[in-house]
Formats: structure tokens, sequence, C-alpha cells
């Protein structure tokens, strides 16, 4: 099977001109059709489809009708779907109905496609997001409609392609609408990896996935007897998680003496926990594409914790390549409490693999 | 052929074939019982049984012709400096032959553990070369034991455990400093000698502010390790000032060298402060790079780092040279014996010739034709320049991107290099590891090449730019005019299918090989 | 510059001064506005004159070099770590091709006949030692060891490595570099196992010392001393069941007699690679091997640079390019990787004729002829009053002559001076009882070069 599915979600990335933090609202979606808006999402679509046939001219796809994929890949099987709704179900009746018809689903739109692909695709098949929304925390994102193209042709030419496991992120609208920023860590996704074939023998890079395994490793092996860890929520915190038996991918758990003591816990469950006055330290990754390590995906390590733990008890595990990947060189944080992030911002160091550490300037 | 004469490079275009031999593997080759070399008869010893071979090993039966001829095909499908060649960060140099031909005819039967009576040549020969050097760095003394760059770093980090272990500090002191633009030798052969590395990431003027340095220094200090020049040609104003920083922590300052080719005679390591520096003989000295040695990382530090440099250290005693092995805060040898003799014989023969103003030329040239290149370069449709914010005159060499090609053609970097082999130009730098710059390649010119040569090296990437923007399929199924064509690559990354060996690779394809 | 430099094609000032023109400049000076003016170096430099002329250059070259005696100048029993075999003259045309000597890493199409050559020094290692993985060749015998010491580390998750007490001090002294000082985190200590009577490992000495700490035996067959090592399955069975591996270091040319590392369990071979076809070069001739299993174990901790095989897009064409290219630490070891870089890979192209010419019965009449040469000379020694040869112990190539009364460096002096290098003097080494002296017989030494060297030790001892 080394077919494609292709979908578009023609309105993402409307509510960016208009200063709208996103566009799921539907009522968006209606007066962008009655106000004959130019929809930006189509025309990256047919950059990454572009690259994509470039690469792949065989290609094998499966969309859906008209401006869900049909109108830029005329020549794919059309996958029928009922009535179409201009809305999220959209995509998700179309990703339930490539569920063991396609090795790959190349999807364009923002962090709320990815979440409704990501959702509806019950059996994980490996998706792949072309850049087109307004926000683009989740790490499924290809850096441009080109790469994503690239990258899925790359894919399904060899089905041996490795896949990592990549955050999708969203930011909670109804926080938004009452003015907080929350981006909440929604899923996982199989995504394949992009990796060049490089004959680059000068280089000294790693293997990175087992450079990040081993400072885990070490991690785990210098943590202190007796201080309780909070442990924030993404991929590289779930395998250190994992090395202390097992805990949350999203959530934030507890651990103490070598072993998770608690999972899931909220900012009010956290504060009790710490409330004998106990040691602690704050281990987290960077969440997502945008260089966030705090305010998004883990707002329950919220300020007031952050201030009972004390700012210099936070360590920070990435591998280098996020880190590299980052334009600026730079990592953020927003939690809420504007005096505490100037408090917080400045270098830090980020672990990066065994005896390895990156200095990244952090700002707010 | 001869190219006709009103316009040799457009003849260059299309006047370029790689020698195509279709060789075997030597494996392959050859017939039982045919010999190559033969000795005189001896009878078979008498030996432990268990130490006895069973089976003779699988090697290949040939004449001594079919032996040379077949490596003189692979050699003549090798396209390395035969044509344009500007292979950013190795410097490519014109290796000259009087050089070759004086380490073979002088050193090939020098044995390293001769009595130093009998060495007096080539240990006067490092005496010397080490002053030169000391001239041009400001250093107090010069070693050549480092097989290479990175081993000259990894000299730098047991230097730095032997120094810090002499005042009982080196349990403390665990922690050596570096940049994300530094050589990767530098953090790898830290942290092979058993340090922590810190990585400094580069800010607005490309590269890390004293702020960033500040925060990561302190009691825990070893040394910082980094080079400057960078290899996007940006150069850190801020040097000293961070040299003064980490000596005051109490660390040892390593500038490693290697890009020294443009500021050759313009500054000196010990003035800026540096307690240490390496160069690179194989590189910016003309010694031959031999495809990746043999190679000399020259190690040269100031007086208070001398007595923990590697033995054995030539020393002068009145007019007579000897090598003093009996030097107990030494770190030992990082290699044995005392380095690539051949290699600093070429590269002093090429230091003489060129003399300091020479040198000095050397430099000047190299900087005028990058900045040259990146003149022309930045009229080439979809190529730009790293760092476009400093508008500086870069040094040796410039980190371009060719992202806006790749975006509008679908053609990488790596499509354009293998496409400009076929204009009989060798594989472009692209970059270190990480890639900061997308589609990043680095072309140095150097002092060898001419204009002639650069301006060529320039149309042929304008011509295949050109391509990708018409013809696309012809850039990325490039070279065709190669010995071979593009390698698939991913069965290679297989440990199913890979074979470093032909053992391995006629047990893991056994089948395939049979059905052939 | 008044005159253009043969080696600078831009030296001619016009060309400068277009090229300059084409920027806008009247002087190279602006481009270097990165430096702060502070750091610029203003004074003259004290450097000896300019030799352009080539003529002139050779001449102060010869000069120079005719400083040293060089071991055909003089005949010579030196090995001990660079050894005076004999270098085929195709191996020295192959290693001076212009095409390898000036080029640099280049891709795997554009530089196809080097990466083949490559290749093919790891093949011929390969069928040598019975492995299926080897790298392309790192600085030395010693970095090898030093290497694959690591690797074992890093494979067994262990700290302690067991050499033998009789080792060349030269590779010791690399390794103990590569294995960091006590006060460091990832020490690898060093421990020492015996050698018995018969010059052989101590194998109660070994069982008592393996334990489930130890990460790796390292012995070698021959030994430093020339020995070889009796039963070398018996102690790869010992060190294997305690979980270690074992780095086993061989001279090539005694593997056309010699069982190979991989036939007798060996987990890891090291050796020299200058032996074949490459010139002594004061030391500078010096490479090393690492080979292995093909197993991802230990093909992901190799530093090396690595050559597989592989196919191109065009059917039945196959090319050469780097596999396994980032390499590093695996779980659960908290180590760091070595390092790669610049090595010796024109030596391995040398290296790779040499095999090839030599062939399977190559490397058996070679490895007869050294031990025929040695052993004659060995016993010639030994029938001088004044010095004495175990001759008891098989030996391959090197072995040691104890002398009675004389001081090996008095000795040494008073060869020189009838134009003869003695071996090595490794009095006071471990293992060295009382005044030795290690001697190299090769299949370049004759016959009458060794009926030289004892009628004038029998002078000397007189
Ligand atoms: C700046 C710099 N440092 C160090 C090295 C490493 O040198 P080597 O390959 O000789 O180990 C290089 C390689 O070219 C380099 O460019």
């Amino acid at each position: 099977m080394t077919s494609i599915g292709f979908l578009v979600n023609p309105y993402a990335g409307i509510g960016g001109p208009t200063a709208r933090k996103g566009s799921d609202d539907p009522a968006l979606a209606a007066q962008a059709r009655s106000d004959g808006m130019r929809l930006t999402a189509p025309l990256r679509a047919v950059r990454a489809m572009t690259a994509l046939v470039q690469m792949y001219p065989s290609v094998d796809i499966l969309t859906g009708p008209g401006g869900l994929g049909q109108d830029i890949a005329p020549a794919a099987s059309i996958l029928p779907i009922n009535a179409l709704s201009h809305s999220a179900s959209d995509t998700s009746a179309l990703v339930a109905g490539m569920q063991g018809k396609v090795s790959l689903i190349l999807f364009c739109g923002g962090d709320g496609t990815a979440r409704d692909v990501a959702a509806a695709n019950v059996s994980g098949v490996p998706i792949l997001g072309i850049p087109a929304g307004v926000k683009m925390h989740s790490g499924v994102f290809a850096r441009s409609p080109e790469r994503a193209g690239q990258a899925a042709a790359a894919f399904l030419k060899d089905p041996d392609q490795p896949v990592e496991l990549v955050e999708i992120l969203d930011i909670d609208e109804a926080e938004r609408r009452s003015g907080r920023l929350s981006a909440q860590l929604f899923s996982v996704a199989r995504s394949p990896v992009a990796r060049g074939v490089r004959q680059n023998p000068k280089a000294g890079g790693g293997d990175l996935l087992a450079e990040t395994d081993a400072a885990l490793a070490e991690y785990v092996r210098r943590m202190e007897h007796g201080c309780l860890y909070i442990l924030g929520p993404g991929t590289t915190m779930g395998a250190l998680k994992d090395r202390l038996g097992g805990g949350t991918l999203l959530g934030v758990d507890l651990a103490r003496d070598g072993a998770i003591v608690d999972r899931d816990l909220s900012e009010e469950q956290l504060l009790m926990a710490l409330a004998d006055g106990a040691k602690a330290r704050i281990v987290l990754t960077v969440v997502g594409g945008q260089g966030f390590i705090l305010g998004r995906g883990n707002q329950q390590i919220s300020g007031r914790l952050i201030n009972r733990v004390g700012i210099d008890r936070i360590d920070v595990i990435c591998a280098s390549d996020k880190l590299n990947a980052l334009n600026p060189q730079e990592l953020t944080v927003d939690t809420g409490d504007v005096a505490l992030d100037a408090r917080l911002a400045g270098y830090w160091q980020v672990t990066t693999g065994p005896g390895r550490r990156q200095v990244v300037r952090v700002v707010h | 052929m001869t190219a006709p004469i009103a316009n040799r490079t457009k003849a260059q275009f299309t006047g370029f074939q790689a020698p195509r031999w279709a060789e075997p593997v030597v494996m392959e080759m050859g017939c039982p019982g045919r010999r190559g070399v033969v000795f005189d008869d001896a009878p078979a010893p008498d030996l432990p049984k268990g130490a006895i071979r069973k089976t003779a090993p699988a090697l290949p039966e040939l004449t001594e012709h079919d032996a040379l001829r077949h490596y003189l095909h692979l050699s003549q499908m090798t396209l390395g400096m035969m044509g344009v060649s500007l292979f950013g960060t190795c410097t490519m140099k014109y290796n000259p032959r009087i050089g070759e031909r004086a380490a073979l005819e002088h050193l090939a039967d020098l044995h390293p553990l001769q009595h130093p009576d009998t060495l007096q040549g080539v240990l006067e020969l490092y005496d010397n070369f080490s002053d030169f050097l000391c001239e041009v760095s400001g250093m107090d003394q010069f070693v050549f034991q480092a097989g290479g760059g990175a081993d000259a770093a990894y000299t730098h980090a047991c230097v730095t455990r032997a120094y810090h272990a002499s005042r009982g500090e080196l349990e403390q002191r665990d922690q050596i400093i570096t940049t994300i633009q530094t050589h990767p030798c530098s953090p790898a052969t830290a942290n092979t000698a058993g340090f922590e590395v810190i990585t400094l990431s580069l800010e607005e003027g490309g590269y890390p502010s004293v702020e960033q340095l500040k925060s990561v220094i302190g009691p825990r200090t070893a040394a910082l390790m980094v080079n400057n020049p960078d290899d996007m040609g940006i150069y850190n104003p801020d040097i000293k000032e961070w040299v003064r920083l980490v000596h005051e922590a109490g660390g040892l300052c390593f500038y490693d060298h290697a890009n020294f080719n443009g500021v050759m005679t313009r500054l000196r390591a010990r003035e800026l402060g540096f307690d240490a520096c390496m160069y690179m003989l194989h590189k910016t000295f003309g010694a031959p790079k031999g495809g990746g040695g043999p190679a000399v990382g020259a190690y040269g530090c100031a007086e208070h780092l001398v007595p923990f440099l590697p033995s054995p250290l030539v020393v002068k005693d009145g007019d007579r040279y000897t090598l003093d092995d009996d030097r107990p805060q030494s770190i030992g040898r990082v290699r044995e014996f005392w380095g690539n003799a051949p290699q600093v014989l070429k590269a002093y023969a090429w230091a003489r010739a060129m003399g300091a103003e020479g040198l000095r030329t050397a430099a000047d040239i190299s900087v005028l034709a990058n900045n040259y290149m990146d003149k022309r370069l930045s009229e080439v449709k979809g190529v730009s320049r790293s760092n476009p914010d400093v508008t500086a005159p870069r040094m040796e060499m410039t980190r371009h991107s060719v992202e806006q090609v790749t975006k509008d053609t679908g053609c990488t970097i790596v499509d354009i290099s293998n496409r400009m082999t076929d204009f009989g130009i060798d594989a472009l730098w692209l970059s270190h590891e990480p890639w900061l710059v997308a589609e990043p390649f680095t072309p140095e010119a150097g002092e060898l090449w001419s204009r002639e040569d650069i301006d060529y090296w320039i149309d042929v990437m304008e011509h295949v730019i050109h391509e990708a923007y018409e013809t696309p399929e012809v850039v990325k199924t490039a070279p065709h005019n190669a010995p071979i064509h593009q390698i698939k690559g991913a069965d290679m990354a297989d440990p199913a299918q890979w074979a470093t060996t032909w053992r391995a690779y006629t047990r893991k394809h056994a089948k395939r090989l049979a059905a052939e | 510059m008044t005159k253009a430099h043969p080696w600078m094609a831009n030296s001619v000032p016009s060309i400068q001064q277009e090229m300059l023109s084409a920027l806008g400049l009247n002087s190279v000076d602006s481009l270097f506005s990165q430096i702060p003016e502070d750091h610029l170096y203003a004074k003259p430099f004290n450097l000896p004159p300019q030799l352009a002329s080539e003529v002139a250059l050779s001449r102060h070259l010869d000069d120079l070099m005719r400083k040293n005696v060089t071991c055909k100048d003089s005949l010579s029993f030196l090995g001990a770590g660079a050894w005076p075999h004999y270098v085929p003259a195709i191996c020295d045309e192959v290693a001076n091709r212009y095409e390898w000597q000036t080029s640099v890493f280049g891709s795997p199409t554009s530089d196809h006949g080097r990466n083949q050559a490559w290749f093919e020094f790891c093949s011929q290692i390969g069928t040598l030692v019975e492995m299926d993985f080897v790298g392309l060749p790192v600085y030395s015998w010693g970095c090898a060891i030093g290497h694959s010491v690591r690797m074992a580390s890093r494979m067994t998750g262990r700290r302690k490595v067991l050499v033998t007490e009789v080792m060349d001090p030269e590779r010791l002294s690399v390794l103990r570099n590569y294995c960091e000082p006590r006060e460091m985190a990832r020490h690898i200590e060093i421990v020492e196992v015996a050698i018995g009577a018969d010059g052989c490992i101590d194998q109660n000495d070994l069982k008592s010392k393996l334990d489930d700490s130890v990460a790796a035996l390292y012995f070698e067959t021959p030994s430093y001393h020339g020995v070889i090592e009796g039963a070398p399955g018996t102690l790869c069975d010992l060190a294997r069941t305690a979980g270690a591996e074992v780095i086993v270091g061989v001279d090539p040319l005694s593997l056309g007699l010699l069982e190979a590392p991989g036939a007798y369990g060996a987990t890891i071979a090291v050796g020299p690679t200058q032996p074949m076809g490459v010139h002594m070069n004061a030391g500078g001739g010096v490479g090393g091997f690492i080979a292995s299993p093909d197993e991802e174990r230990y093909a992901s901790e190799y530093n090396t640079l690595n050559i597989s095989i592989g196919e191109t897009i065009k059917e039945g064409e196959y090319g050469f390019g780097l596999t396994l290219f980032h390499q590093s630490s695996y779980g659960s070891r908290e180590e760091g990787k070595d390092w790669t870089g610049n090595s010796v890979y024109l030596w391995a192209l040398a290296n790779a004729a040499y095999m090839a010419a030599m062939g399977p019965e190559g490397f058996a009449e070679i490895g007869r002829l050294i031990m025929a040469r040695s052993r004659h000379a060995a016993k010639a020694i030994d029938g001088l009053a004044g010095c004495s040869v175990d001759l008891s112990r098989p030996f391959f190539k090197e072995f040691v002559v104890t002398f009675e009364g004389e001081k090996v460096a008095d000795v040494n002096d008073a060869l020189r001076k009838r134009g003869i290098f003695g071996g090595k003097d490794i009095s006071g080494e471990p293992g060295a009882d009382g005044q030795c002296m290690l001697v190299c017989v090769t299949e370049a030494h004759t016959e009458g070069d060794i009926a030289r060297l004892v009628s004038a030790l029998k002078e000397v001892l007189a």
C-alpha cells in the first residue's frame, strides 16, 4: 500500500489576517465564503503537491471532493463524503474514510486541523502537515509546503523509512476567548522522520534519539534522593517517565526516589504535594515546534508552583536538533505571571545529551 | 580534446566526462595461483597447535600488473583536485611535489627509535618549524604528535586535564565550553576526554554574546575551545574579552586555528590571550590531505602549558637535538612516536617557500577571492548569504544557501552539488552539523585557485541553478558524467543490507549473487 | 611582492586589481573590517627568508635532511611499533597518485574510485582477521586499542580493562590517555595480567581478575616481545564467559600462518597497518585498524567512518558510500562517543594495493620467511657469549636478547659505530629482566645482514 491520503482544510489560515488567533470558529468559514475571501491554504497545498508529484510522478492519491482536495489533485481517487459541512467534521469524515487505505495522510491546515486529523486517525496512520494555519505549534508540520511534499514522496518511496512520535498541540479556544493563552497537548501522532541521506563526512552530529535516551539515563542516575520531581508533558518527558516506571505522555507527573508516585496532576494537586515543604525540581522539555518551555501544554506548572519550587530548580532536556531548528535560537516562557516571566528570562542550559548541554536564551 | 580557443569556458561546460572503468571489487578479480609478490621459500615453522591458521585468507590472486592497474583505474575515478575544488573548511591548496619528493627520499627509511644522533636532520626540522609556528602564533612551543586537527583538539583536552590535575582542581573543573559554530571536534574530544560540554548558541551578530558566556563560566570551567572566524566567515569581535573572562574564572583557552588562512600574519593567538592553539598542516600549510590523512594537528602552547605537552619533546642542547621523554608532568602519548614527520617536512617546505610576505599575500588573496565570490554569488538567482544582517565583508569563506532554489524547483543543494560534478567540480562542502542554514554550501577559494577557476566554478553553479528551473529532472538525477550514478543510500543505512566488507556483502546478498 | 608566486595564481597584481575593482575597492584592508583594531598584530615577523625558487628550496631540504642517517645508510634491527618491511614499488605508486594525495572527502559518485579502494581495504582486512565489519583506519594501533576499549566499555557498561603486564609502552601510554584519569567520572581502570615464564598470559592470574566488572580483555599475539600466544582461544573463552569483550591485537603479516582472531573467538580485532606497504617514515607511517562481527551492537559503537557497498539508481551498478555516519552512545550507557577526523586514509590505499598483490600465498610465504629469518638470527645471537635468547618461546619477527654484563645502551653505541642500529633498548621495562634488547628481523633482512649483526655483536661483547 503506497497510496497517500490528501486533505485540505480550505479555511485554514483565514483567522490570521483578521488578527484572530485561529480559524476554528465555523462562523469564520461562513463569512469567508460569503465575502469571497481569497483562501491561502489551497495555494500552499498546491505548492506541496507540486513538490510531491515532481519527486513521485506516479503517486496514488486518495482525497476528498472539491476544495477538500479534488480541486488541487484532479487525478486523485475521491472519497465520497456526505454533505459538505465546511467544518471540522469534513476532516474527520475524510480521515475516517482513509483508514486502512493509505500509508500516509498529508493534510493542509493548522493546529486545529492537526487535532481533528489525529482524533479521527484511529489506526495511527503516519501523518504529515502542510503548514497553512494561524497556529502551528504541533510537531507534525513540515517547515515549508515544499518540504512537506518532498518528505511525503520520500516516505512513500521507501515504506521502511522511520517514523517518530510528535506532539499535537492546540490552543484552547474557550480559554482564549476569556483572554488566557493556554495551549494543550492533545495527543501524539506518528510522523515520518525527515532525514536526508547525507554524505557529510566531516560533521560530528550524533544519533539524536540515542543521545537523548542516554541523557535521560544520566539524568535518572543523578536524581537526588528524597527530592520530588515534577515531570512535564511531551515525548521526551514520556521517555523519562518510562525509565521511572511509566507515566503519562500529556500530563504532569510526580516522581520520587526513582519511581513515578502520582500521575496527571493539576496545579492544585501539585501544590498540595509540596505542602509539606518537600524539596522539588521541575523537569521540562521543549514542547511543539515553537520553542515554548512553559505556558504551552503544561499550564499546570504555574507561576505559583514555580515560585514555590524555585526558579533555579528547573531542568530542561531536549534533543539538539529541536533546539537548532529554532529560528531565532530562543526559548519562550509564558506563565501568565509577567513578573515571573521576566525573572525566568536569560540564558538557560538545556541538556542535549549525556554530558552535553547547550545554552539557549529564554525570552518572554 | 582541445577546446576551441574562442570560448574555453563554454567548451568546459560540455567537454567533461569522468573516466568510467567498469572495475570489479578486487575480491572478485584474479584466478587461483596467480601471484603479485613472491618471496624466497622458507620451511613451515613449528607453531603451537592452537595458533595455526586453518583457512587461508580469501584474498584475490593477481599479477603485479593487475593489482597496479586496478588501483590506477580507481585513482582515475577520483575527481578531487583534478577539476576545481573549492571545498570549504578544508582550504584546498596546491600540495607542492617538491615536498613529496623530499619526504620519500629522506624520511621513508627513518625509524623513530633511532639514536637521536642519527636523527639530527629531522629533529632540527621539528625545532625550526616549531620556531616558525611560534613566531606566527606567539606561542612558546609546538608539537606534532597529533595525527590530525581533531587529535590536536584531543591533545588540548588531555593537556587541560593534566594542568588542572597538577593544581588539584581536576575534579572540580569538569566543564569545557564551546560554541555551536565551533568545529565538532572540540566538543567531541572534550567529551571523550571526560568533560561535560557546554555549547553556546548564536545570537544576533552571528556569534554568542559575552552575556551568554558569562552565564556559564565559573568554578567548574576547565577550558574554552573555539574557532574564530567560524565557517560562515564570521569573526567574533569579543574574543579577547571572552578569553579574559575565562581566565578570570580559572579556565584555559584553546584556539582551534584551523580557519587560519584568512588571518595569517594579521593576528596572533597568543596576543589575543589564548593559552594554546592548533594549526592543521594538511590544510593551511600545504601538506596534502590524502583523502583523509596522514595529517598533522600542530599543537602550540604558551610556556605555562609546556610541561604538560605530549612526549617526547624535541629539545635543543647546544647545537645538538635530542628527544626528551623524561617529563614527569607530560600527558605521555596521544599517538605512538612523534608524529607524521613527512607531513611536517612538506608543511615546512611550503612555509619556507612562502615566507612572511607569502603568508600575507595568501591571506589577502583568500579573503579577496572569497569576497569576489560573495559578490558574484549574490547575483546568482536563488542564492543567499547566511547572516544577512551582517553586512561586513566575510573572511576566507562564507556560508551560502540555495533554499530559494529548493523552494522553487525542489532541487536541493545535494542535487546541485551532484550536478556540478558533471562539469568537473568536486562535491561542494555543505555545512557542519547542525545545519543552522537551510540548503547550505560553503566554498573557499584560498590562494591557489585562479580567478578563471573561480569564475568557472560560479558559472557552473549558475548554469546548474538555471537547469534546476528549466529541467529539474536533469539536476535531480545527476551526476550523468561521473564514474557511477547516484547511490541509493537506503541499503547502506540498513543493518540487514549494509556491508563494510566483501565477506559481509556475500553473506547478506548470497541469494542475489547466486542468481547473477 | 614583485614576482608572482608559483603556487598562487592570483598573486599577479593586475588580477588582484581587477577583483578589487569588481568590489569597488582600492585595497584589501577594508575586507578585514570584522576584526577589531586592537586584535591586529602590527609587528614585523621574524621569519627565515622566503625560498620561492624550487631549486633553492630543494637544496635547503636536502642539506637539512642529509644530517639524518637512515636505515638504508645503516643496517637496522629496530621494530617495536614501526617495522622495516619491504614496501613493494606499486604501493608507493598507488599512494602517490595526485588524485588521491591531494583530495578530500568528495562524494560517492565524484570520488568513486577512492571510496571503492577504501572498501577494498576493509574487505581485505576482514578476510585476514575473519571478521565482517571493518572501519576505515584510525591514527595508529594504540589509538585503535583506545577506541576499542571505549567501545567495549560502552557496550558492557563496565569500566575496567585487563591488559598484559608486558605491553609496548608507546601503546600503553596512548591507551592511558583514552581511559581518562582517576579523577574523572568515566575513568576506565587499567589492570595488568601477569605474563608467565613462557611469555604467554598466566591463565590463573587472568581467571582471578576476570569478573563482572571487566569490560574487555586486551592481549596481543604475537606479543610486544614477539611471543606467539599458544592458546588464544582459551583466553577468549575465559573472558567471554565473564561477559567481557575480547580485543586481540595482531600483526597482519603473521596472519598467513597464525589463526585469524575471528576464528578463535575474539570479538574485536585491532592491529597496525604500517607493515602493509607503508614506509616507517620516522614513525609517521603508523596506522591502526578495528574489526568486529557485523552486529549492530558492535557496528553502532565505531568511532570510525565506515564505507558500505550499495546500489546506485542504475540497475546492476554498485557504489560505495558512508554508513552509520552518525555514531553515538546507545541506551542506558551514559557515554559520549569518541571522535573522528582526518586519519591515515591514504595509507589505507597503499595497504589495499599491498594485500591485493600479496594474495593468500604471499601472506603465507612472508610469514614463513620472517619466522625463518628471525629464528635464524635468534639462534645465532644465542650462540654468542655474553647474551642469550629464550629459544623455547615461539616468536614472530621480534625477540628479546638478554645481555649478561654489557648495557644495551653501550652495545647499541658500539654497533652504531659499525653502521648497525641494534634493537630497541627495553631494559627497565616490565618483563625485561636486566639488560634487554628487542630485536626485529623481517623479510627485508638477508642472511648476510644477520651475519653482519652477529659478528659485530661478537666483537662488541668480546
Ligand atoms: C575548524 C576545524 N577544526 C578542526 C578540524 C578537524 O581536523 P581533522 O579532520 O584533521 O581532524 C577541521 C576540519 O577540517 C576544521 O575545519
